[in-house]
Order: structure tokens, then sequence, then C-alpha cells
């Protein structure tokens, strides 16, 4: 069977499907790439302010940490569908469901992050004279990387599964491909986006691995409470 | 809110909720794919990891399995299980993406309860001569439960949310009031729907926190 055939007879994997809808395929993924990253970006803007905030006191926490996590149980369709008066049907709409998603991952780790900074290392660094800001720039964020970039990996690689459902309004990068695919029942195409998502994520994640390496040359081994805040948080479907 | 007054309409209008895509067929279908799906990801994951838990081997897999689900859409398993002869067994296909789904997390929250038991409270109850039986029964299941039924109720939480997505396939739901609406530019019918599967997830969430708080005998001291 000659390799142009396989569009033909729709088989799952078929390299004439690569090469005939390569630009396809390459639009779908930066579509997919930009909006998450903009979505995680933003997500991370706003979650620090929500965690300083709720670290402020139990006053604080306890709305802040609630009303993301009832955020998060907004089924990913109806959060969408929810914005399109606002947006219409505009990446926008997808971005800002996606943000308010990565909050909920975000706030707890970062709050995690800065309650794990030990309190002698505040003391020393009070002690030697630091205000609030320096301390908060130069002692507790540096020690509360580790798990914070913990949050952020898992934002990221929940997101990029997340991004898929934006298909719904057109704006679903590799979504649109699987969407459409379904539709058209055009195996190659749903089998190949799916693939490449699953892939994006995986890059992602060790993307930002190195980048965690990078930051925090102190912690080569990974921290058994960075571990288990990682393995508490629930996860989100896509 | 403008969105949700145009919402208003179409839920008062009893024509909506009767019939075969009105909201309370939607509603079955959707809690019975859910309610199947979570009972089989629980038959299967559960054992696995109170067993593994208890031994104590597999913590990598049972850790890292919830990782590589989360990348895993569960759009994109829908969608590839609507390309293979399962598409005309009406909800086995959304029923297998669900469990899937659900299967990691449970796996894996339910496995680190068990790891968090004390392990002097464990060594202490061996010194008194338990069994392993004896061990899991009476010191780690209860010690875990906390834990475990926190893992079960996101999970339950989370598969009615998702199954949502199997509208996005052609199959059926409360998700379907949604896309219908998608598909006939009838905005109000989307916010609609959208409202009913948001309060859909938040009541059982609630539901589940109330039954949570009243069945643990340990909350009190906590």
């Amino acid at each position: 069977m000659s390799s142009a055939n396989c569009l033909v007879t729709n088989d799952w994997i078929c390299g004439e499907y690569l090469r005939s809808r390569q630009q396809e395929l390459i639009d779908a993924t930066v579509q997919h790439v930009w909006i998450t990253t903009i979505s995680v970006a933003i997500g991370l803007v706003i979650a620090f302010p929500l965690a300083l905030l709720a670290r402020r006191g139990r006053g604080f926490a306890g709305p802040v940490l609630g009303l993301t996590t009832t955020l998060y149980t907004v089924p990913s369709l109806a959060m969408f569908s929810l914005l399109l008066p606002l947006f219409g049907l505009s990446a926008g709409l997808v971005i800002t469901g996606l943000v308010l998603y990565s909050l909920t991952i975000l706030v707890r780790n970062i709050l995690a992050g800065l309650e794990a900074v030990p309190e002698d290392a505040k003391e020393a660094a009070r002690g030697m004279g630091y205000g609030p800001v320096r301390l908060l720039w130069e002692v507790e964020l540096p020690l509360a990387l580790p798990v914070l970039l913990a949050g952020v990996r898992i934002a990221t690689v929940s997101t990029v599964a997340l991004t898929t459902v934006g298909s719904i309004v057109g704006k679903g990068g590799l979504g649109n491909l699987i969407g459409d695919g379904v539709d058209t029942l055009f195996k190659a195409q749903v089998l190949t986006a799916s693939v490449l998502c699953v892939l994006l994520a995986v890059v992602a994640d060790l993307l930002l691995l190195g980048v965690q390496r990078l930051l925090t040359p102190w912690t080569r081994i990974r921290t058994p409470r960075a571990a288990s805040a990682e393995a508490a948080t629930a996860v989100k479907a896509g | 809110m403008r969105n949700i007054g145009e919402a208003w309409p179409w839920l008062s209008t009893g024509a909506n909720w009767s019939g075969e895509s009105g909201v309370w067929h939607r509603l079955a279908q959707h809690l019975t794919v859910s309610g199947l799906a979570f009972g089989l990801a629980c038959l299967i994951a559960l054992p696995l990891a109170l067993y593994l838990g208890h031994l104590g081997k597999g913590g990598a897999l049972a850790v890292n399995i919830s990782n590589v689900g989360r990348a895993i859409p569960t759009f994109a398993v829908l969608a590839l299980l609507m390309l293979t002869p399962l598409r005309s067994q009406g909800d086995v296909p959304t029923v297998i993406a669900l469990v899937l789904f659900a299967v990691p997390p449970l796996l894996t929250n339910a496995y680190t309860g068990m790891r968090e038991v004390d392990r002097s409270v464990v060594e202490a109850a061996r010194g008194m001569g338990m069994s392993g039986g004896q061990l899991f029964l009476r010191v780690e299941l209860p010690l875990a439960y906390p834990l475990i039924m926190t893992g079960l109720r996101s999970a339950a939480v989370q598969v009615i949310a998702t199954a949502t997505l199997a509208a996005m396939t052609g199959g059926g739901g409360l998700g379907r009031i949604i896309t219908a609406g998608f598909n006939t530019y009838n905005t109000p019918q989307v916010v609609a729907g959208a409202l009913l599967v948001a309060a859909l997830a938040l009541v059982v969430e609630g539901l589940l926190v109330a039954a949570d708080r009243l069945l643990d005998p340990r909350r009190k001291t906590a």
C-alpha cells in the first residue's frame, strides 16, 4: 500500500497526512503553545498577590482558597460557555478560563512554599535588618521556589490538556484538530493531534524541570514535601 | 449579570426540561455515566492502591501515574475512542474515558494516604503481634481513611465535571445542552446549560463535603 493511500483508507498512522497537513499542524501547535504560555503567565501574576493576601491570616486565606477551589470545581466546558457572553468566540475567553483554573494550583503551591520557609531563616534576616519586602524577595521567595515551581509544572501540564476544550469556541490549538477529526471521522488527524498534545505537555514539564534545577541548585533531590504537595493535588480534565 | 439574565427564560421554560433532549433526561444520563465510571474506577484503583500501600511497594508508579494522567487530555481519549468500533456502543466510550481519567488520581491519593500513616504506630502494632491483615484493617485503613476519602471526593466531583466533555464527541449528558446551544447559536441555552453543569458539580461537592464531615469519626479531634 503506498503512503498516499493511507488518507483514503483512513489509517490511524499516516505519513502522507503529516506531510500534506504540516502547516495546519504547526499552526495548531503554535496556537496551543501561546494560549498555554499566556494563561500560566497571567495565572502566576494573579496568584502571587492572592497567595500573599491569603498568608496574612485565616480571615483572608479562607475566602481566597475557597474561591479558587470553587472555580476549579466548575467543569471546563461550562467555564468556557459562561464566559461566552463576555468574550464572544475569542482566544481571550479560553485564556480567561485557563487562568482561573491555574489559580487553584498556583495559589496553593505558592502559599505552601512560603509557609515552608524555616522560621530561623526569617529571624536571621530580620536580625540583619531586612525589611518585609527585602525579606520576601531575597529570603522567602528563593526558599519557596522548589514548591512554587512544582506548582507551575502541574499547572502547565494540566493547562496544556485543558486547552483542547477551547475547541468548543474554535480556539483550542490542537484540540481544534481533534474536534474536527471526530466530526469527519479522520483517524490520522485525531491521533496525531492527541499525541502532539501529550508530547507538548511532556516537553513543557521537562523544560520547567530544567528551569527548576537551574534556579534551585541546592535541591538536587526533590524534597519529600514538594513531592507530597504534588501528589495531593487534584486533576482537571481537558 | 446580563448572561445569567439571558439564561433565565430558557431555564424557566418547562419544555426545555422534558423529552429526550430535556434537562431531566440529560441529567439522568450524566449521573448514570458518571456513577458507573466512578464505581469502576474505584474497583480498579482502590484495592491496588491499598495493597501497594500496605506492602510499601510500587510507590514511584503510584505517585507518578497521576502526573502522567494529567498530561493526557480526556477530550483526546474520548475522540480516539469514538473512532473505534466502540462508537456504536452507546455510553461505553464515555465510561472508558472517565475510568481512565479517574484511576490515576484515585490510585495516587489512596496510596499516599496509606503511606502517610505514622510509621511508629505501624511498628508498634507489628510489635504487638498483629498479622498483616489485622495491621491493615485495624491500623492502616482507619488512619488513612480521611486522606482516602478526600481523594475519593475530589475524584467523584471531577468525574461528574469531566462527563460534560462527552457531549463534544457526540455523547450524552448535560454537556449536550451546551453543545446543542453552540450548534444553533443559542447563547442563552449555552449559558443555561453551563449554569446547570456548574451547579451540579458544586452541589455534589457540597454534599460530599457534608457527608465526609458527618461520617468521619475523628474529625472532631483533628
